[in-house]
C-alpha cells in the first residue's frame, strides 16, 4: 500500500517514536515519509512595533533553525533508503497537518502519544485528540 | 533647543537624585512640580502659539492647522472617491486574512500591523482628549469629532499606503518605513530630491517632539492625574508628587525600551486589547443603564453641533474642539501610524492602506463616541471638570468603583502608547542622527526623562506642548501626501486590475 506517511516531528521523544514506527512501516510498504514540523503561530497575536520590524528576520532565522532540527531525522531515513519529503510550516499544528494530508495521495498521519491520565497531560496532549477528531485520513498514534 | 532640553533634563535628574536622598522630607515636593511647571510653560506656550496660529472666523479663533488637517482629509476623501466607505468591506476581508497567502504564515499579518498601530493610537486621547473636547466644545463637539474621524480614514489610507511602498528593506530582513522615507524617496522619484529631504528632516524633528510631547508627557501627566484622583485626590500621598509617579513610569518604560525586557511589553500588549474591550463594555453598560437618555444625548450632540448653544465660540467653537481632539486621538494625517503599518508583509502596499483606514474608524467613530456619550448622558458636564477626571466622574455616576478600573486602563493605555511612541520617535531620531547604539540609547534616556517631566506639570502646558508638536508633524506630512497621492491612485488601479484578472486571489474562498 504505497502512499504517504505524514509524521509530525519536533525532535521530542514522542515524535522520535512516531518516526521510528513510520520508518518500519515505510520499509515494509514502500511508502514515502513526509516529515512535518510546525511552528506554532497565530496571525492574530499581538506584537510590539519593534517585533513587527524584526519579524521577517526572525522568521528567516526560525525557519533555518527548524530545518536544522529535522535534518538529522531526514538523513537517517534516507540512509535507510526510504523516500523522504519534508515541510516546515507556521500555524496551528493539527489544522495544518490535516491540510497537508488532504493534498497528499493516499496519506496517513503518524504522531507520537504525548498525553496521559494526569490532568496536565490531558490538556497538553490535545493535538492527538484534535487530529483524531478532525483528520480526513487515518491517524496512527504511537505510544 | 537641543542643548536647552538636555540641560533641563540633566538638571531635573540631579534634583530627583538629590531629592531621593532625603525622601523622608517631602515638604518641598510641591515646589519641585511648580518649578518644573514654570520652567517649561513658557517654552511650550511659545511653541504652541506658532503652530496654532489662529485666524478670526465668525468671532472665534480658528487654528489654521486644524483646517489644514480637515481640508486634507476632505480632499483625499474626494480624490479617492470615498474610499473609506466603498472599500470598508474589503478592508475587513484583508484583516481577516482572506487574501493572505498561507505560505507567508509567520510574517507580520495585516491584523498584527493594525493591532500594533491601534495600541499606539487608542489611549488617553480616547478617554481624556474626548473629555477635553466635550468640556470645552459641548456635546456638539462629538458630532464634529465623528465627521473628522470619518474623513481622517482617507488620510490614513493615503499615508499608510505610501509608508509601505517607500519603506527601506535592509539585507538582514528588518524594515523601516514612515513619512521620512516616502518624503525623501517619493520626492526623489519625481525629481524633487532636495525638497523631499528637507521635508523629511522637518518631519523627523517634529516626530521626535511629538513622541516626547503627546506620546509621552501627556500620557504620564494624565495617568498621574487619574491615579491621584482615585487614591484620594488632594489627600493622596501622590498629590503634588507628580515627579515620583513619573519616575516610576519612566523606570518601567526604561526597563522595556532600554533593558529590552520583552516580557513586560508582551504582557502589556496582551492586556491592552482586553482593557479596550472592558472599556467599551463599561461604556455600553452605562449607556444601557441610561437608555432613556440616549435619544436626548444624541439630540444634544446634533443640536450642539449646529447651534453651538452655550459653547464659547458657538458652532465654530464646537467644531474646532471636535476636529482638534479627533486629530489628536486618531493621528490621521500626522504620519505616525505609517511607521507602524509599514512593517506588514504584503506585495501590494495598497492593501495596508485599506487596513489602516479602519484605524480612525475604531479609534474615533467607535471608542471616542462612546466616551462622549457616557459623559453627555451622565450629566457630569456641568461639574466643571475636564480631562480624565471628567471621564472618571462620568463613570462613577453609575458604578462608584469604576474609576479604579478606569485607572488601570488609563495607566496601561498610557504605557502602551508611550511604548509605541518611543518607537516612532526613535525611528525619526535615527533617521536624523544615523543608526547607532549610542544614539539609540541617548534618545531612550531623553524619552524617559520627559516621562518624569510630563507627570510633574499642569495639564495646560502639557496639552499645549503635546498638541503643537504632534500637529506640527502634519505640515510636512500632508505636503508629501498631496504630492504623492497620484502614486497611491496608481497603486489602487494596478491592485484592482490584478484582483479582477485573478492574479491576486481570495485564498479563503478558494479553499472552501
Amino acid at each position: 500500500m504505497p502512499g504517504t506517511l505524514i509524521v509530525g516531528f519536533d525532535k521530542t521523544e514522542a515524535s522520535q517514536r512516531a518516526l521510528a514506527f513510520a520508518a518500519a512501516a515505510a520499509k515494509a510498504t514502500g511508502a514515502t515519509i513526509h516529515v512535518v514540523h510546525i511552528l506554532e503561530w497565530s496571525p492574530y497575536s499581538f506584537l510590539t512595533a519593534q517585533e513587527l520590524e524584526e519579524r521577517h528576520k526572525r522568521r528567516t532565522e526560525e525557519l533555518a533553525r527548524a530545518a536544522e532540527l529535522i535534518a538529522p531525522a531526514i538523513e537517517s531515513l534516507e540512509a535507510q533508503n526510504i523516500a523522504v519529503t519534508s515541510d516546515v510550516r507556521y500555524g496551528h499544528a493539527a489544522e495544518l497537518i490535516c491540510e497537508i494530508a488532504e493534498q497528499k495521495p493516499n496519506a496517513q498521519i503518524v504522531i507520537g502519544r504525548t498525553g496521559g491520565f494526569s490532568v496536565a497531560r490531558r490538556i497538553l496532549g490535545g493535538m492527538a485528540l484534535a487530529l483524531i477528531q478532525a483528520s480526513p485520513v487515518p491517524v496512527t498514534v504511537v505510544p | 533647543m537641543k542643548r536647552y532640553i538636555l540641560g533641563l533634563t540633566a538638571l531635573l535628574f540631579s534634583i530627583d537624585s538629590a531629592h531621593a536622598q532625603d525622601a523622608a522630607d517631602t515638604a518641598d515636593a510641591a515646589t519641585i512640580d511648580e518649578w518644573v511647571n514654570s520652567a517649561v510653560a513658557p517654552v511650550s506656550s511659545a511653541v504652541s502659539s506658532v503652530i496654532f496660529y489662529s485666524v478670526d472666523v465668525a468671532g472665534t479663533e480658528f487654528p489654521l492647522i486644524v483646517g489644514w488637517l480637515v481640508v486634507a482629509a476632505a480632499i483625499f476623501t474626494v480624490y479617492f472617491g470615498f474610499v473609506q466607505f466603498r472599500k470598508f468591506g474589503h478592508a475587513l476581508a484583508l484583516v481577516r486574512g482572506d487574501y493572505s497567502d498561507p505560505n507567508d504564515a509567520g510574517e507580520v499579518s495585516h491584523f498584527q500591523a493594525l493591532a500594533t498601530a491601534l495600541s499606539g493610537t487608542v489611549g488617553l486621547g480616547n478617554i481624556a482628549g474626548v473629555a477635553v473636547a466635550v468640556s470645552l466644545g459641548g456635546p456638539g463637539a462629538t458630532f464634529w469629532m465623528i465627521v473628522a474621524g470619518l474623513l481622517g480614514m482617507a488620510s490614513k489610507f493615503t499615508e499608510c499606503t505610501l509608508g509601505v511602498k517607500y519603506r527601506n528593506e535592509y539585507p538582514d530582513g528588518t524594515v523601516s518605513g514612515g513619512p521620512m522615507y516616502y518624503l525623501s524617496k517619493g520626492f526623489a522619484e519625481r525629481g524633487m530630491a532636495g525638497s523631499g529631504r528637507v521635508l523629511a528632516v522637518i518631519f523627523a524633528v517634529c516626530c521626535v517632539g511629538g513622541s516626547i510631547g503627546g506620546g509621552n508627557m501627556f500620557q504620564s501627566n494624565q495617568a498621574y492625574q487619574q491615579v491621584v484622583n482615585v487614591t484620594g485626590g488632594d489627600s493622596s500621598i501622590l498629590a503634588g508628587n507628580g515627579w515620583l509617579f513619573g519616575l516610576i513610569m519612566a523606570i518601567a518604560l526604561g526597563v522595556v525600551i532600554i533593558g529590552g525586557i520583552k516580557s513586560i511589553a508582551r504582557v502589556t500588549e496582551k492586556i491592552v486589547p482586553l482593557m479596550a474591550f472592558i472599556y467599551i463594555g463599561a461604556c455600553l453598560i452605562i449607556i444601557a443603564v441610561n437608555s432613556d437618555k440616549i435619544a436626548w444625548a444624541f439630540g444634544e450632540i446634533v443640536d450642539g453641533a449646529f447651534t453651538g448653544a452655550g459653547v464659547a465660540g458657538g458652532v465654530v467653537g464646537a467644531l474646532i474642539q471636535g476636529f482638534k481632539r479627533a486629530a489628536f486621538s486618531n493621528e490621521a494625517g500626522i504620519g505616525s501610524a505609517s511607521i507602524a503599518h509599514s512593517a506588514v508583509r504584503t506585495k501590494e502596499p495598497i492593501t495596508e492602506g485599506y487596513v489602516a483606514l479602519l484605524e480612525p474608524f475604531i479609534d474615533t467613530v467607535v471608542i471616542c463616541t462612546m466616551t462622549a456619550l457616557v459623559i453627555t448622558i451622565s450629566g457630569t458636564l456641568s461639574t466643571g471638570l475636564t480631562g480624565v477626571e471628567l471621564t472618571s466622574a462620568a463613570f462613577a455616576t453609575v458604578v462608584p468603583w469604576f474609576p479604579i478600573v478606569l485607572t488601570v486602563a488609563v495607566v496601561l493605555f498610557a504605557f502602551s502608547t508611550m511604548m509605541s511612541w518611543s518607537y516612532y520617535g526613535l525611528k525619526a531620531w535615527t533617521y536624523l542622527f544615523g543608526e547607532s547604539r549610542a544614539m539609540d540609547l541617548l534618545f531612550k534616556l531623553i524619552f524617559c526623562c520627559f516621562t518624569v517631566l510630563g507627570a510633574s506639570m499642569n495639564l495646560g502646558p502639557v496639552i499645549d506642548f503635546s498638541d503643537s508638536m504632534i500637529f506640527a508633524m502634519a505640515i510636512p506630512n500632508i505636503i508629501g501626501l498631496y504630492v504623492l497621492m497620484p502614486v497611491v491612485r496608481n497603486e489602487a488601479e494596478s491592485y484592482w486590475s490584478k484582483l479582477d484578472a485573478g492574479i491576486i486571489r481570495n485564498f479563503r474562498h478558494a479553499r472552501s
